[in-house]
């Protein structure tokens, strides 16, 4: 009763042809890089050999960096999780003031990337440069720092400040969805609100809690940005910075690249568990919640907490958010990183001389610009097609690409980087390293569930019925696709668009590996420059990297309000 | 013209049987209805017609054209069939204004502008949106994005229109006047149309003629809804047309025996070529009384639903629904409470032979 239209033609043509291609582009761009990981790190010499993958995994560095990205991921999972509780709890069932404007801005650290917050972080609390450490070491005569953000405490605080919004995301949103008549059966059974708390509300966001902590666990696990910048200095690495520390330093060598593979296989499958977790808490967490409609939740009266609390709020936004991106802005203006900020210290020239005079970062904003703008383009096309086929055909073998797009979302970055230098750097015949090309390959691969997701979201609106209307109207099956499909689909399209473009922009993980010498992006050049002691300009770069972030974001904002409205 | 005629039409996906070889002619302007439960291939059926599938044996010939025949390895596209549809859904496209959605039919096939912007209103007007031209679906309700759909189908003058239960997700009143209009439109236009649904009070009030289809998705009866309704070819059919009581019949040593406890059956000796039979009757015929003629019958339970009396009444084992008019049961003092004995004798019966299990559904 529900055959998709392309299947009404008898004859094989149009539907066998897309998906040959569907299946191609998710095989060469997905699949192959992932599988080369594997083949690389557990083939040696023609030969299954998992006890050199015991040995590399057993040797202090590697074994260290497993261990460190575990203490790390757990430790921002405990952090991050405890503050985005909190505060979905605080904006949602207490008559905190501004409420709404707070929600808002507590999920502003999505937005902005996080390796330019521990950029600003490094320049306010590095031991012994830090504004911050320097201020209290002057005022108090301490002779220590105050605190020292190259540790573990440090990275943990720091990829807390910016992957806490999982949480609070989900369990706000649970919280809002929740039927309040749960807990007021509660009450009237006589239970006290501390208990209600504890019996009732708790074990019902208990799912979007666990959730949205394994999201931060999944981001943490494979964050490179954060540890890179703080924690390399100190000798702390994780596993994505462990493989660029491998492939950069050793120039590709065959040892570095087996080390390399062992340490993303062990990443892949770990973020393949975190996901089917994930997926099982969440399964298992929708009965309980009555979703969709919004019940006017009871609120919690905070009386005399409540101006406290307020100023809770906004000391934690002042604190996480406006002071290091004022950071970044003053140390961008400063004629030499250390002077202090003084009207005579600080300048526009930094700004000026990157964006208009030096051929390294006006390359890098080019690249960004350019390679998101064409890694979007592509990707989206790519998506309606293959969501197509997904959602709407009844073609053999669609269950493959099912999984081929479903794979790219427990594959992180510094591991796709590592299969598409596997897989096109000659091994098959064609050699695009170094070139711009390996890094926009890797985007697409690297951003196509997105697509994916946003497409097949908008395709599934688009009843059968309404292509077999146009049929029957007369419409040929190209006219109904132009005439139906694709404006209705539309919507979806431009929003995959922008969520590769804006997260491409500000790309590190996987350009950092891929990077030659004329093809740096804004994330490199930010993060090189900074290595290279220009800290200066890398926080000039990073301040109009910021700009650039959150005009595009509210030029979307801006756009969905109006096509909504349309 | 456009008659449809279906010949020897199957369908299978894989292993599985929808439709077994179906024969149907229909005849050129007659409104057509395909009656039969939910999931028994009617839908398929009108899909076959459609074009929207093809079958696996058979032909479809619209016009005495052949549009679909698996032995040649024809099949014309839906878009060149020359139809018109609405949808269970209605499948009004939600990006489009009313006028846009009905003129799409006229703009494919490239009608002037101008004579499109008359065509597109007079079928809006005609189904009564006059004045709601520039509105989006979502900004109408169920019934009025029904009628955008019935415009779209009619606008184009097509030769066959299909109707896939297009009146299901309406609300009783509005379905009952929307079933009027469908009827008085197709005898304005002489369109031929091709009705599917498992209503059948909408089946015998809008149909020329009816076919019922069992749930494997064979025909049990074509005819008009007269013929259909009062002389049903077997017990499926009787069953499915309205609420009815099947009372078993049994041949004993001295007689008929009827019901699950065998009561000694005075009435008319049943007709059926057998031992043992069914009697198949309508609730309002049956007679009660209080120690008339008939079987003993004991009250279950009474329900006064205004114009009529509803009975639910045991007789020798079997429950029988009865309906009788208010008035008349205040009238005879027919007003029975629940555990009351009453009798029981039946005013019509159709006799089908076997028992209950064989072919009821």
């Amino acid at each position: 009763m529900t055959t998709a239209v392309p299947a009404a033609q008898p004859r094989f043509g149009t539907a066998q042809i897309l998906l040959a291609l569907s299946v191609a582009i998710l095989v060469i761009v997905v699949a192959v890089p992932v599988l080369l990981i594997f083949f690389n790190a557990f083939w040696v010499q023609g030969q299954f050999n998992v006890v050199d993958v015991i040995k590399v995994l057993s040797q202090h560095e590697t074994y260290q960096a497993l261990l460190n990205s575990l203490i790390l991921a757990s430790g921002v999972t405990v952090t991050g999780t405890i503050v985005g509780t909190f505060f979905a709890w605080l904006v949602t069932r207490t008559d905190l003031p501004f409420k709404g404007t707070m929600k808002v801005l507590f999920l502003v650290p999505f937005m902005l990337p996080s390796f330019i917050g521990a950029l600003a972080w490094k320049m306010l609390l590095s031991p012994r440069s830090g504004y911050i450490n320097r201020l209290f070491m002057d005022l108090l005569g301490l002779d220590g720092p105050v605190f020292d953000i190259y540790t573990y405490g440090g990275i943990i605080l720091v990829e807390t400040m910016y992957l806490f919004p999982f949480v609070f995301i989900q369990v706000a949103g649970a919280l809002e969805r929740m039927d309040p008549t749960l807990e007021e059966s509660a009450r009237i059974s006589g239970a006290d609100l501390f208990t209600i708390t504890r019996k009732i509300t708790i074990p019902l966001v208990m799912p979007s809690i666990l959730s949205g902590s394994l999201l931060i666990m999944l981001y943490s696990m494979a964050h490179f940005g954060t540890v890179a910048v703080l924690g390399i200095e100190v000798g702390i690495y994780n596993i994505p910075t462990l493989i660029y520390e491998k492939i950069h330093q050793s120039a590709g060598s065959f040892a570095s690249i087996r080390t390399g593979t062992v340490l993303a296989s062990v990443l892949v499958v770990t973020a393949a568990f975190i996901m089917w977790l994930q997926n099982k808490v969440l399964a298992r967490g929708k009965y309980q919640i009555i979703a969709g409609k919004s019940f006017r939740p009871s609120e919690l009266k905070l009386r005399g907490l409540r101006v406290p609390m307020l100023l809770f709020c906004i000391a934690y936004i002042g604190f996480t958010i406006v002071l290091p991106t004022v950071t970044i802005f003053m140390v961008g203006g400063l004629r030499t990183y250390g002077l202090p900020f003084t009207a005579e210290n600080m300048t526009l020239d930094n700004y000026k001389f990157i964006l208009f005079d030096w051929q390294l970062t006006r390359d890098a904003i080019w690249n960004s610009v350019s390679l998101g703008f064409s890694a979007a383009l592509i990707t989206m096309t790519a998506g309606v097609i293959i969501s197509y086929v997904i959602v709407k055909m009844k073609v053999r073998g669609k269950g493959i690409l099912e999984f081929l797009g479903m794979l790219p979302f427990s594959v992180p970055g510094s591991v796709i980087a590592l299969g598409v230098i596997l897989a096109w750097s000659g091994k098959f015949g064609v050699n695009i390293y170094n070139t711009v090309w390996i890094i926009l390959v890797a985007y697409i691969a690297r951003y196509m569930a997105f697509s994916l997701k946003a497409n097949s979201a908008a395709l599934e609106q688009v009843h059968d019925s309404l292509v077999e209307a146009a049929r029957a109207s007369g419409a040929t099956m190209w006219q109904a696709l132009k005439d139906i499909v694709v404006p209705l689909v539309r919507p979806g399209m431009l929003a995959a668009f922008f969520l590769i473009f804006l997260p491409a922009l500000r790309e590190l993980t996987v350009s950092v590996l891929l990077y030659g010498p004329t093809t740096r992006t804004i994330g490199v050049a930010i993060y090189t420059l900074n290595e290279d002691g220009e800290t200066v300009y890398s926080a000039a770069l990073a301040g109009i990297a910021l700009i650039i972030i959150v005009f595009g974001e509210s030029v979307i904002k801006r756009l969905f309000k109006v096509g909504r409205k349309g | 013209m456009a008659d449809v005629r279906i010949a020897g039409l199957e369908k299978r996906y894989g292993d599985h049987l929808v439709l077994p070889g179906l024969d149907i002619t229909v005849a050129d302007g007659e409104c057509f209805t395909l009656l039969g439960p939910s999931g028994c291939g009617k839908t398929v059926l009108l899909r076959l017609v459609a074009g929207f599938e093809a079958p696996s044996a058979g032909t479809v010939a619209i016009g005495g054209v052949a549009m679909a025949d698996a032995a040649a390895g024809t099949m014309v596209p839906p878009n060149q069939r020359g139809l018109g549809m609405v949808f269970q859904d209605y499948a009004v496209w939600p990006h489009m204004n009313v006028t846009d959605n009905v003129a799409y039919p006229l703009k494919l096939a490239g009608v002037p502008a101008e004579e499109m912007r008359r065509r597109a209103s007079a079928a809006v007007a005609m189904v009564g949106l006059g004045g709601l031209e520039k509105r989006l679906p979502s900004e109408l309700s169920g019934g009025q994005q029904q009628r955008v759909a019935l415009a779209r189908a009619l606008v184009s003058e097509p030769r066959l229109l299909l109707l896939d239960e297009p009146l299901n997700n309406l609300d009783a009143n509005l379905r009952e006047e929307m079933r009027f209009e469908i009827k008085a439109l197709q005898r304005k236009l002489g369109v031929t149309v091709f009705y599917v649904t498992h209503d059948q009070e909408i089946a015998l009030g809008i149909s020329d003629r009816l076919a019922v289809m069992d749930a494997s998705g064979r025909l049990r009866q074509i005819g008009t809804p007269e013929e259909i309704y009062e002389h049903p070819a077997d017990a499926f059919v009787f069953g499915f047309l309205g609420v009815s009581n099947f009372l078993p019949m049994r041949k004993g040593a001295d007689g008929w025996l009827a019901g699950a406890a065998l009561a000694p059956w005075s009435g008319i000796p049943p007709d059926c070529g057998g031992d043992v039979c069914r009697a198949g009757f309508r609730p309002s015929d049956v007679i009660l009384s209080r120690g008339g003629e008939g079987l003993d019958g004991v009250v279950q339970r009474a329900s006064f639903l205004g114009s009529t009396m509803d009975y639910l009444i045991d007789v020798a084992g079997t429950p029988v629904r009865a309906a009788m008019h208010s008035h008349e049961c205040l009238e005879k003092g027919l007003m029975f409470a629940e555990g009351e004995a009453c009798r029981v004798s039946l005013a019509a019966v159709h006799w089908f032979p076997g028992s209950d299990a064989e072919d009821a559904r």
